[in-house]
């Protein structure tokens, strides 16, 4: 009936006045009076309901005070239309039975004679029911001469034998009578003459009439029976609606309500012109008091089953309302229908038993779109609920009330999420969040307000309601990405605290989000690489809150830079791959694999490999989408083949799936391993999984050239399978491969020629028969003798090897007509009667074809090349291929069709829009890692130091730097100043943090700012002209020392060596040594770096902060440690040592080179000193040296050898031999060998490290010790841990070191920060974890001693 | 999201519905049904199934189906891992999550599903606010409900629900400062016939149980200081990511009861010393209904460690008809329809190792099973970590 949207329509109105318009407009015009003072002309407001429950209603039955304790109102006839009774009662006996009244009073008086004539006329009226027009409140206020009110004279009426319902005269007379005396008494001739109705009331739906002994044993107090027919219209209209307005809430007995059915029922009818809402009546709810013999009132009610669940709904206790309540539950659970026990359970909506209630709502939320009517009335319920205090009510009112799925109250609930969107709770805004698109799919319509809504909830800043409203979003407008603009970054800052459900949906929003937005990464692989400007936008990717500098960025970029905001949602994404909630890790692994550079996908494998050690569903799921990623990258996945080996144990369609994934892995280095895997694979039980195997090896064979002949010659192996499924999946596939290359395989062929008489598979016999008659020239012999074979079985052939049969004598009529000739025309005559049309028609078509007849035309001279035209080989491709259309991790994706919903993963624009679109003017403090802002700040002075930026503001930290170097050195360095100014920038952002301290005295820092400032001021003036010159300078510098340094170590390494030995020993030469050490190019190379000599001039020798650039080199020279190989005394006087000279090994610069010292401390000469069965583990490679042919008693040789480390601190083992003796020994390189400096600039430095966060920093804090806390001291340390090279570094509290590893080539970079007095932090970026962490251990052993 | 539950039985019936929107009809599962009898092994029913106006995604648990109606496109395994989150849940509120369990709580359950989810929307999966909302039956508190008239929803409002740290409870306090830690490590290995490792995965987890504090941090030294490092890790979202990136510290307020704090990897550089071997003599006669079974379990350098709870169990070709066996240790059963052989070992005590010994009946004439059996054995050692 609700689909009516004129019936619609009438009940938004309804509810609209009742709720709303009606109740408020009294209080303008009446005064609440007290009871005592009550008068004639009063308008009483009694409760329409009075439940046990106590719960309020804002619907209110109204009536007039006459005089003498009478009361008039007007009351519907339950059930009758809009048929009325006007009836007089006693007012005591109302107020009994109804419960306490308000009365108000007309502020300016009535006119009583004009009241009690309206009186008198309206008792001998009926009128015409109308809620919205002529209801009871306007019969009272038309008494009081306030509003129309239509009536229409009674007709009287016979009352013995008519047909009609009950009208009012036939009972209201008696009442009438009776009401003076203020209480009601129905005579039980009244009564009697009630009943007699019934057996004539035909035209109405059945009803039982209970015998009238039955009620007068069952009623204990009989007298109110006749009254209660008279409830009140609202009364109905509240019980038809299903809330707890029963006869079980009142307080009288169950008999009462009984009495009152039975008197009512009779008329209970359904008239045409009744509002809608009214019409669903039910006294059904009622039915299990009538005792054994129910009225049945309605005929759309079941047979009545759940009599006692009624019963205990209706009691007064909440423990049997529980169990009632849970036996329903059970019923929906197990879906059978429960929609008649409607009314009763929801009345006890108000039950303040909080489990009843829960369930009440479960069942309302499941059935109240079926009785839309009755739940209405719940309705009032929840809008109290939208208003308490308690922030966890308002939100389960909210929750429930969006659930009900009743189209009439789309305007309530619209309001409701309004309110709740602006509500204080994050809790509540997020439920509101949730009711979003349960409105929107009640009534679309309401999709502008509810974007409004969105909007407002999106700019939330909470992560309770973020992931809610994202979800909202996409099923409401998911088109609308411009919401999304000013949300985005927060939303990828939030990110990673939003509930992991959010999550997911947060990230596939945000993957199409970044498609439309940014440009692709991938679009210019080439210009992508190495350019210095790139380096400095690089590096400032990271600032994300600078609009200007971006803006600015955008402005000047020219090849690719990803948009900040593109890097920030990689970056925030990426710790998510760590979720133990698969579809999150999910989510990630696609928006990198949509979104990330080529470079960085490879991130996510990892994650999606342990995916497969779950749920098989969820590795079925995780497969899917990783057979479509290997096809685009394959080396993504390369290094995890193994992980997708396949056990016996996998269910067959994950087998398959790992099938796939491993096929597309397959290249030429590892095919051999998939191959033999592969072999195991042949030999399951699985036969289907067996079949999909020999598919892939056929696929591998034709991707892989080189593999060719091997697969086939295995597949040929297992033509002599003996399970037929086997052999014919090979030979579907050989014929495949075949097709490639025919001419070499005429062997293969003639063996799956005498397969013929085994292969019962049709569609192994039809691709064998295919074969032979495609390259039938290859197997003259045998071919017509396969289809004389064939010939003689063509009628017991399945029509697909039939087909092929006609095939092959037809092509062997062509090449040799001779032989076959016969034959041919043998199977065309079989083909002619065949039972199969097609089989007939090709026979036919065939014959017309090759054999030449008059008849026949030009077709027939181009037979031949009809059949024996060159075929194209069949490409065997994955069913994934072209998938990754699709957004990856979606329901489409796995069914490779669109599903309902889907939105398409845009395609990246030609033209990047406009990024300013997200910025926010009030920026925002969410996540600001504390790296983050030092680089935008470190950046600024880098270009822009002069422009006096930092002047005012400086803090007091920079202070102790100068003063050292004033103190230390007679002339202030300029390049030092520049440091120092940027330094300050980011100490002073240190400060703002409270994460660290310089180790000065405060007192010092107050003493000192005045001064401070003057020096900014010369400081400035000074410093800046000089500084990029100074710069560049200092690059030049750094490589002709280098160069000179490479040169130096050669010829004096070993001597190093031992300086660095004496110098660990501390004692007075330490400091000279470490000069030397610090500065050893331009000691050694004195006379070459003359030109150069200013440098000197500003750092003279007393230890003090070097300039940065001079570091450059020094890495080289750190402290050199010698190692023992092989001890005096195990080697019988030969005694070995070993020390790792940090060159690069000549030849081979994956090879960290090894210099070897070997001294002969016998009395007999050594000879053939060599190197020999070295035994390397898995990727070793040593390169020995050249032998030493002897070595004299006393004498030291030094060699070199190179060892191929291969990033891994494993031991090199090999043997040393003499002459006489073999010696085990084993090489094992400190972590910090295995790396060679590089050299890079501060912003490369920054940017590498950049990308090398997340798993691959290590980060570990520690306290230097007394000596080591200057900054040659940790220079010396850290270098002669590592063979690094210093990056220069602004801050003077910073130290930055640069290296690759030898093998790979990947960066190590080092970042030692110091903090307040003796801590430090010690950061280490790598990609190879192991590496990073031992170094660190490394780093703080050596910086400890 | 996701629309409507349906919980099925191995033998078809659907014993709960659940809907969260509009009422899916019964009919829809159908389609599973067909899906499920082509499939005709439980596990290789696909996981999703696309009908004409639904698609249906179902996960298989505890001999039961979750099969649940979508109607719109959402992401496969954000459905698949709720249902296996309602599966757990089951498991936490009533010890197994089975059909008679289900049904014998279908109240409950009910009530957890309706938390679970508002609108096909996950709500409220974490298993501290579910058991603040929903208390899960015990005994003892069944007696007293029923002699008290009390029920089993709390009558507290949760308060969880309203924090960021949704997994636990305001206000927990113990007297006792303690936690305790279980690390489990498993090995997943794949040998070959000759005794070839071909894949070897050690993986961990590390379950917090009973815990009690306020914040910890929990320097991984002992991970750290191994040089096999945790290839791949996965945090209960209790952890801060932060930390964990920038110092390798876990640091997290942990939820109230047990839970998974970390699933990790071990590097597989390393190979693992799998600590038992097995010798195997399966041989099927040519011609003739029977074949010889002999396997014999022992135990390799285990550091002095026990073994023990060793399972046997074989998938045997479909010809076996059944085995006559003598086991010198544990006990044996072959079931004649799915043709499992399953060997329940026990304890491997080196002196005298176990031996299941026998002969194989073939079914006659059937021709002999070309392939041996794999075999899958689990074994387990207490306090031994394979990452060291």
């Amino acid at each position: 009936m609700s689909s009516s949207t004129s019936n619609c329509r009438r009940k938004k109105e309804m509810l609209s006045f009742l709720l709303f318009k009606t109740l408020p407009g009294f209080k303008d015009v009446f005064s609440k009076v007290s009871e005592s003072t009550i008068q004639t002309g009063d308008i009483l407001l009694f409760p329409i309901e009075t439940c046990s429950s106590g719960s309020i209603w804002s619907f209110k039955h109204a009536a007039v005070y006459c005089n003498e304790g009478e009361v008039i109102h007007l009351q519907k006839i339950r059930s009758s239309g809009n048929r009325t009774w006007i009836i007089k009662e006693g007012y005591k006996a109302m107020k009994k039975d109804r419960g306490k009244c308000e009365i108000y009073r007309k502020k300016d008086g009535i006119d009583l004679n004009d009241f009690y004539s309206k009186v008198r006329e309206a008792m001998n009226s009926e009128a015409k029911y109308d809620i919205t027009k002529n209801n009871c409140i306007h019969f009272a206020l038309f008494l009081l001469g306030l509003v129309d009110f239509y009536m229409q004279l009674v007709e009287v009426d016979n009352e013995g034998g008519s047909d009609r319902p009950v009208s009012i005269p036939s009972v209201s007379p008696p009442r009438q009578g009776c009401g003076v005396a203020g209480r009601t008494v129905v005579s039980q001739r009244d009564l009697v003459r009630l009943f007699r109705f019934r057996p004539s009331n035909g035209t109405h739906n059945k009803v039982r009439v209970l015998p009238l002994g039955a009620i007068a044993t069952r009623s204990a107090s009989f007298t109110h029976a006749g009254f209660l027919a008279f409830l009140p219209d609202f009364f109905l209209v509240g019980r038809r609606r299903g809330l707890g307005v029963g006869p079980a809430g009142q307080p009288k007995t169950p008999a009462d309500g009984d009495a009152a059915e039975e008197v009512t029922s009779p008329v209970l009818a359904t008239e045409a012109g009744q509002p809608a809402c009214y019409s669903a009546l039910r006294a059904d709810e009622l039915r299990p008091l009538a005792g054994p013999e129910p009225a049945v009132a309605t005929s759309t009610v079941p047979p009545p089953r759940h009599d006692d669940l009624k019963e205990m709904l209706d009691s007064n206790k909440d423990s049997l309302k529980l169990e009632a309540m849970k036996r329903i539950v059970a019923m929906i659970a197990r879906g059978k229908n429960a929609s008649d026990l409607f009314p009763a359970v929801v009345k006890n909506v108000a039950c303040k038993n909080i489990e009843v209630k829960k369930l009440v709502y479960v069942y309302l939320v499941r059935y109240a779109e079926e009785q839309q009517d009755l739940a209405l009335l719940s309705i009032s319920t929840f809008q109290r609920g939208l208003k308490d205090p308690n922030q966890l009510i308002r939100a389960s009112a909210l929750r429930v009330l969006s659930s009900i799925r009743v189209p009439i109250i789309v305007p309530i609930m619209m309001l409701a999420i309004k309110e709740a969107a602006s509500d204080m709770s994050p809790y509540v805004r997020k439920t509101a969040a949730h009711a979003i698109p349960k409105l929107y799919s009640l009534d679309s319509d309401q999709k502008d307000q509810l974007i409004e809504v969105i909007e407002k909830l999106l700019a939330d800043k909470t992560t309770l309601v973020a992931g809610s409203v994202v979800m909202a979003f996409e099923e409401v407008c998911p088109e609308r990405i411009d919401l999304i603009h000013k949300n985005y970054r927060k939303l990828c800052n939030l990110l990673i605290d939003v509930e992991e459900w959010g999550q997911v949906v947060i990230i596939n929003m945000l993957t199409r989000y970044a498609r439309t937005q940014f440009l692709s990464p991938n679009q210019n692989e080439s210009l992508l690489e190495e350019s210095a400007e790139k380096a400095f936008y690089g590096s400032e990717e990271e600032d994300t809150k600078d609009a200007k500098a971006e803006a600015a960025s955008l402005a000047k970029r020219k090849p690719y830079v990803m948009d900040p905001d593109h890097r920030l949602l990689l970056r925030n994404t990426k710790p998510l791959l760590q979720s133990r909630n698969a579809a999150v890790v999910m989510a990630v692994a696609q928006l990198y694999f949509h979104l990330a550079p080529k470079a960085e996908v490879g991130v996510i494998a990892k994650a999606l490999v342990r995916l497969l050690r779950s749920h098989s569903e969820v590795q079925y799921v995780v497969l899917q989408n990783v057979a479509t990623m290997s096809i685009k990258r394959r080396g993504m996945f390369e290094p995890y083949l193994k992980s997708f080996y396949i056990r016996s144990t996998d269910p067959t369609q994950i087998k398959i799936l790992k099938l796939e994934v491993l096929t597309n892995l397959a290249n030429e280095t590892n095919i051999s391993t998939i191959l033999r895997e592969f072999q195991t694979y042949i030999r399951s039980m699985d036969k289907d999984f067996v079949a999909a195997t020999i598919q892939a090896i056929g696929r591998c064979a034709t991707n892989i050239g080189k593999v060719r002949d091997t697969c086939l010659n295995g597949l040929v192996q297992l033509l002599s399978n003996r399970d037929e499924l086997v052999v014919a999946e090979s030979v579907v596939v050989i014929k495949k491969l075949l097709q490639m290359q025919p001419a070499q395989h005429s062997e293969i062929i003639k063996h799956m020629a005498k397969l013929t008489d085994n292969i019962q598979v049709p569609m192994a016999r039809a691709s064998i028969l295919w074969l032979i008659g495609e390259y039938c020239e290859h197997v003259p012999k045998i071919a017509p003798d396969v289809l004389r074979k064939m010939a003689k079985s063509f009628t017991n052939e399945e029509d697909i090897v039939k087909l092929q049969v006609i095939n092959l004598a037809a092509k062997l009529y062509l090449t040799n007509s001779k032989q076959s000739k016969l034959l041919t025309q043998y199977v065309l005559n079989l083909a002619k009667y065949d039972q199969n049309y097609d089989i007939r028609d090709r026979a036919r078509f065939i014959r017309q074809l090759i054999v030449p007849t008059e008849k026949s035309g030009a077709l027939n001279k181009y037979a031949k090349k009809l059949f024996l035209a060159q075929k194209p080989a069949p490409i065997l491709e994955s069913s994934f291929k072209d998938r990754d259309h699709f957004q990856l991790g979606s329901l489409s994706h796995l069914l490779n069709a669109k599903a309902v919903g889907y939105q398409e993963l845009p395609d990246w624009p030609d033209e990047a829009p406009d990024p300013s679109v997200r910025n926010v003017e009030v920026p925002e403090w969410t996540k600001c890692t504390s790296r983050e802002k030092r680089k935008e700040k470190v950046e600024k002075p880098f270009y822009s130091d002069s422009e006096g930026e930092s002047g005012p503001t400086e803090s007091a930290d920079s202070e102790p730097e100068s003063v050292s170097e004033e103190s230390g050195s007679s002339s202030s360095s300029s390049s030092s100043s520049s440091s120092g100014s940027e330094e300050e920038e980011e100490e002073e952002e240190e400060e703002e943090e409270g994460s660290g301290e310089q180790s000065e005295d405060k007192e010092e820092e107050e003493e000192k700012r005045t001064k401070r400032k003057e020096k900014e001021g010369s400081r400035k003036a000074a410093g800046s002209p000089s500084e990029e010159e100074e710069e560049e300078e200092g690059a030049k510098k750094a490589k002709k020392k280098a160069s000179q340094g490479r040169k130096s170590r050669t010829e004096t390494s070993s001597e190093e060596a031992s300086a660095s030995e004496s110098s660990s020993s501390g004692s007075d030469s330490g400091s000279e040594a470490e000069t030397k050490r610090r500065k050893p190019p331009s000691s050694r190379a004195g006379p070459k770096e003359i030109s150069l000599l200013d440098l000197d001039d500003f750092t003279p020798p007393p230890p003090q902060p070097v300039p940065s650039s001079s570091h450059l080199l020094s890495p080289a020279f750190g402290a050199v440690r010698t190692y023992e190989l092989l001890h005096r005394m195990a080697g019988e006087g030969l005694s070995v040592e070993y020390c790792f000279s940090r060159r690069p090994f000549p030849g081979d610069p994956h090879m960290v080179a090894v210099q070897i010292q070997i001294s002969n401390n016998t009395d007999a000469e050594v000879k053939s000193l060599r190197v020999s069965e070295p035994k390397p583990l898995s990727g070793m490679r040593i390169q020995e040296f050249p032998e030493i042919e002897r070595l004299a008693p006393g004498d030291t040789a030094s060699v070199v050898m190179g060892i191929d480390f291969c990033d891994s601190t494993q031991a090199a083992n090999f043997q040393l031999c003499t002459h006489t003796r073999h010696f085990y020994v084993s090489i094992q390189p400190p972590v910090g060998e295995l790396m060679a400096p590089v050299f890079m600039s501060e912003n490369e430095f920054k940017k590498e490290q950049g990308k090398l966060t997340g798993m691959s920093e290590i980060t570990e804090k520690l306290t230097l010790p007394e000596k080591c806390r200057s900054d040659h001291a940790i220079v010396q340390q850290v270098t002669s841990a590592a063979n690094v090279g210093r990056v220069p570094c602004g801050a003077d509290n910073e130290y930055r070191f640069a290296a690759k590893t030898v093998t790979s080539g990947s960066l190590v970079l080092i970042t030692l920060e110091r903090r307040e007095g003796a801590a430090a932090q010690l950061t280490v970026n790598s990609e190879k974890m192991v590496i990073g962490t031992m170094l660190v251990k490394d780093i703080v052993q050596a910086l400890a001693q | 999201m996701i629309h409507s539950l349906f919980l099925i039985n191995c033998s078809g019936d659907i014993f709960l519905e659940k809907h969260w929107k509009s009422v899916v009809s019964k009919s829809v599962c159908d389609y599973f049904f067909e899906a499920q009898e082509k499939a005709i092994d439980v596990e290789n029913v696909p996981p999703v199934i696309s009908t004409p106006h639904h698609y249906l995604i179902s996960i298989y648990r505890d001999k039961i189906f979750f099969v649940s109606v979508i109607q719109t496109e959402v992401p496969p395994l954000f459905v698949i891992e709720f249902l296996h989150r309602v599966a757990d849940t089951f498991q936490d509120y009533f010890g197994e999550c089975s059909e008679t369990a289900i049904k014998d709580n279908v109240v409950i359950v009910y009530e957890l599903l309706e938390e679970m989810l508002d609108n096909g929307f996950p709500l409220a999966t974490e298993s501290n606010i579910l058991k603040e909302l929903i208390k899960p039956p015990t005994i003892l508190r069944s007696v007293v409900n029923s002699i008290t008239g009390s029920t089993n929803v709390g009558d507290t409002l949760p308060t969880g629900q309203l924090s960021n740290i949704p997994w636990r409870r305001a206000g927990v306090k113990y007297t006792n400062n303690e936690a305790y830690f279980d690390v489990i490590e498993e090995i997943d290995a794949i040998i070959d016939k000759s005794a070839d490792l071909g894949q070897a995965v050690c993986s961990g987890s590390c379950i917090l149980a009973s815990c009690p504090g306020h914040r910890f941090h929990l320097p991984l030294c002992h991970y750290l200081q191994n040089p096999r490092l945790l290839d791949d890790v996965s945090f209960h979202p209790c952890i801060r990511f932060k930390r964990w990136e920038s110092e390798r510290v876990l640091s997290f307020i942990p939820p109230d009861g047990n839970f998974r704090l970390i699933s990790y990897r071990v590097s597989s550089q390393n190979l693992v010393a799998i600590p038992v071997y097995v010798k195997h003599m399966i041989s099927f006669k040519e011609n003739s209904s029977s074949g010889r079974f002999d396997v014999t379990i022992g135990p390799k350098q285990n550091m002095g460690k026990t073994v023990e709870g060793v399972v046997m169990t074989v998938h045997m070709p479909k010809a076996v008809l059944n085995m006559n066996l003598t086991a010198t240790q544990g006990s044996y059963t072959f079931d004649p329809v799915t043709k499992v052989l399953t060997w329940d070992v026990g304890k491997i005590t080196p002196q005298k190792l176990p031996n299941l010994k026998g002969i194989v009946n073939l079914q006659s004439g059937a021709p002999k099973p070309e392939e041996n059996p794999s075999l899958n054995i689990q074994f387990k050692i207490q306090q031994l970590a394979i990452s060291g």
